[in-house]
């Protein structure tokens, strides 16, 4: 069993970290949503929004978005199997900041701009993840990141939360010899 | 579990695992129905030819706009106005149609089977939409659907099937889907229409339409299908109307929570009368509005299957 490379109260710290410096990017707390990507980044959406609630003493608007229906590898995999996407507000004209827990190839980023925009015009798309492990395949970049990881393209990086039972974790899990 | 079949024949060869998978899946189709924009890029770039060989209007135009939401290209193809006409073998149609690189035929076919032989013969993934008085799995999976949507589960619910149950390919698939999803089934008709052999598919058959209806959680009633009675099954469709037909007193008879169900087109009048057809008990339309998602949930699902099985992370 690998050693985490992130415990419960390393992951509280990034969150709150990355909770100040969306506070601190966005002047006008009522304009900005999080929308968190299925399934991983919808938890961390969640605490983000409450540690916001709490910066700006109001409630933050969140939602969860699935992108599986807008993914450029469907004939190339079996079909996944569809989350709800719940987005209870109007994104045009708000500061819309996706989270996902591991940001790899950029291509789930990808497919969650293009679901976005079948909602409405958000006038900024931001991005938050709790781990960057590099690799990308496409020009894109997180706005707000836990922490960055050297990995290999073969390793796994898990990222597990409480609410899906257990501890808050993030591991690398290295490719069976 | 994921779906891995290329193909949708037909629903007794499913489990009740893939069948919650569609409708699972579906749920999240019906989502996209209900947006501004109800149409997302899953099948783009993929080519659909609707091979309808029997004519169909409901299912057709359901699967059609299906494939429009999922921005596939879509080649329609009807028996009348075709080389099958002319003499042109079914296999030789589909090879043809093949050879324009369709990715998948969604086909009505007077006979049973008909689907299978294509998916042995050919690449693309094929959909049933009805083969003869085998099945017409999309039905059922959208009756299952709108059952559980509306009662919030399927398994010991009672569910009665009236009608012509001999020429139809929805009860047939209705039966397996309902039973596999742990439903009590109970068929009713005329004796003609509904014989005992039915009894061999695991439901309860019956010829009293009062027993069939008094602790029916769901009426799903079945058009006749003149077009597919070789000879006359009963005597006519008044006495049929007066024997077997919905109306509101014998609606009274049921459950106050029964719900009434109907695959269309419905015959006003014969198995169902106006007013039961309108009332606020009747799923009829709402059975219309699933029938995208589940068509939708099964063209995502079938275009998986096509592919190498590993999932990405």
């Amino acid at each position: 069993m690998a050693e985490p490379i992130l415990n419960a109260s390393a992951i509280e710290r990034a969150l709150a970290r990355i909770a100040h410096e969306i506070a601190e990017g966005n002047e006008v707390p009522g304009q900005v949503a999080l929308v968190g990507i299925q399934r991983g980044g919808v938890p961390l959406a969640h605490r983000l929004g409450s540690l916001l609630a709490g910066i700006w003493t109001q409630p933050v608007l969140t939602g969860s978005l699935d992108v599986s229906m807008h993914r450029d590898d469907l004939d190339r995999r079996a079909a996944p199997n569809v989350q709800p996407t719940v987005i209870p507000f109007d994104v045009t004209g708000k500061t819309v900041v996706l989270v996902d827990d591991v940001l790899f190839s950029g291509r789930t980023v990808r497919a969650a701009m293009d679901a976005l925009n079948d909602f409405g015009r958000p006038r900024r798309i931001q991005l938050a993840v709790l781990i960057d492990r590099g690799h990308r395949e496409l020009p894109i970049k997180a706005d707000f990141i836990g922490k960055q990881l050297s990995t290999a393209a073969n390793e796994s990086v898990q990222v597990r939360l409480s609410e899906s039972g257990g501890t808050d974790e993030v591991v690398v899990e290295k490719p069976p010899d | 579990m994921n779906w891995n079949r290329k193909h949708l024949l037909d629903i007794e060869s499913l489990s009740a695992e893939e069948l919650l998978i569609v409708m699972d899946t579906a749920r999240a189709f019906k989502a996209v129905g209900e947006r501004a924009i109800k149409k997302v890029p899953a099948l783009r770039g993929k080519t659909v030819v609707n091979l309808f060989v029997e004519p169909s209007t409901r299912t057709r135009i359901s699967f059609e706009l299906s494939e429009q939401r999922l921005s596939a290209d879509i080649i329609n193809f009807t028996a009348e106005a075709s080389s099958l006409k002319k003499g042109e073998t079914l296999k030789d149609t589909a090879r043809n149609l093949e050879a324009l690189n369709a990715d998948f035929i969604v086909m009505r076919h007077p006979a049973a089977g008909a689907p299978h032989f294509l998916a042995r013969v050919l690449n693309a993934s094929v959909i049933n939409a009805g083969d003869g008085a085998h099945e017409h799995p999309t039905q059922a999976l959208l009756d299952a659907f709108t059952i559980r949507e509306k009662k919030g589960k399927i398994a010991g619910l009672n569910v009665t099937i009236l009608g012509d149950i001999l020429y139809s390919r929805v009860a047939r698939s209705d039966v397996w889907a309902l039973t596999k999803l742990g439903a009590r089934v109970t068929l009713c008709g005329p004796a003609t229409l509904v014989p005992r052999v039915f009894e061999q598919m695991g439901c309860r058959v019956t010829h009293n339409m009062d027993e069939a209806i008094g602790e029916a959680d769901i009426i799903n009633l079945l058009r006749i299908q003149h077009e597919r009675q070789r000879k006359t099954m009963f005597p006519s469709l008044g006495e049929y109307a007066s024997l077997y037909g919905l109306n509101r007193s014998r609606l009274a008879c049921a459950k106050p929570d029964a719900l009434i169900m109907h695959p269309g087109p419905i015959n006003r009048g014969v198995e169902i009368d106006s007013e039961v057809a309108d009332c606020a008990r009747s799923l009829i339309l709402q059975q219309v509005t699933n029938g995208l998602a589940v068509r939708m949930a099964v063209l995502f699902l079938v275009n998986g299957g096509k592919g190498p099985q590993e999932v990405a992370a």
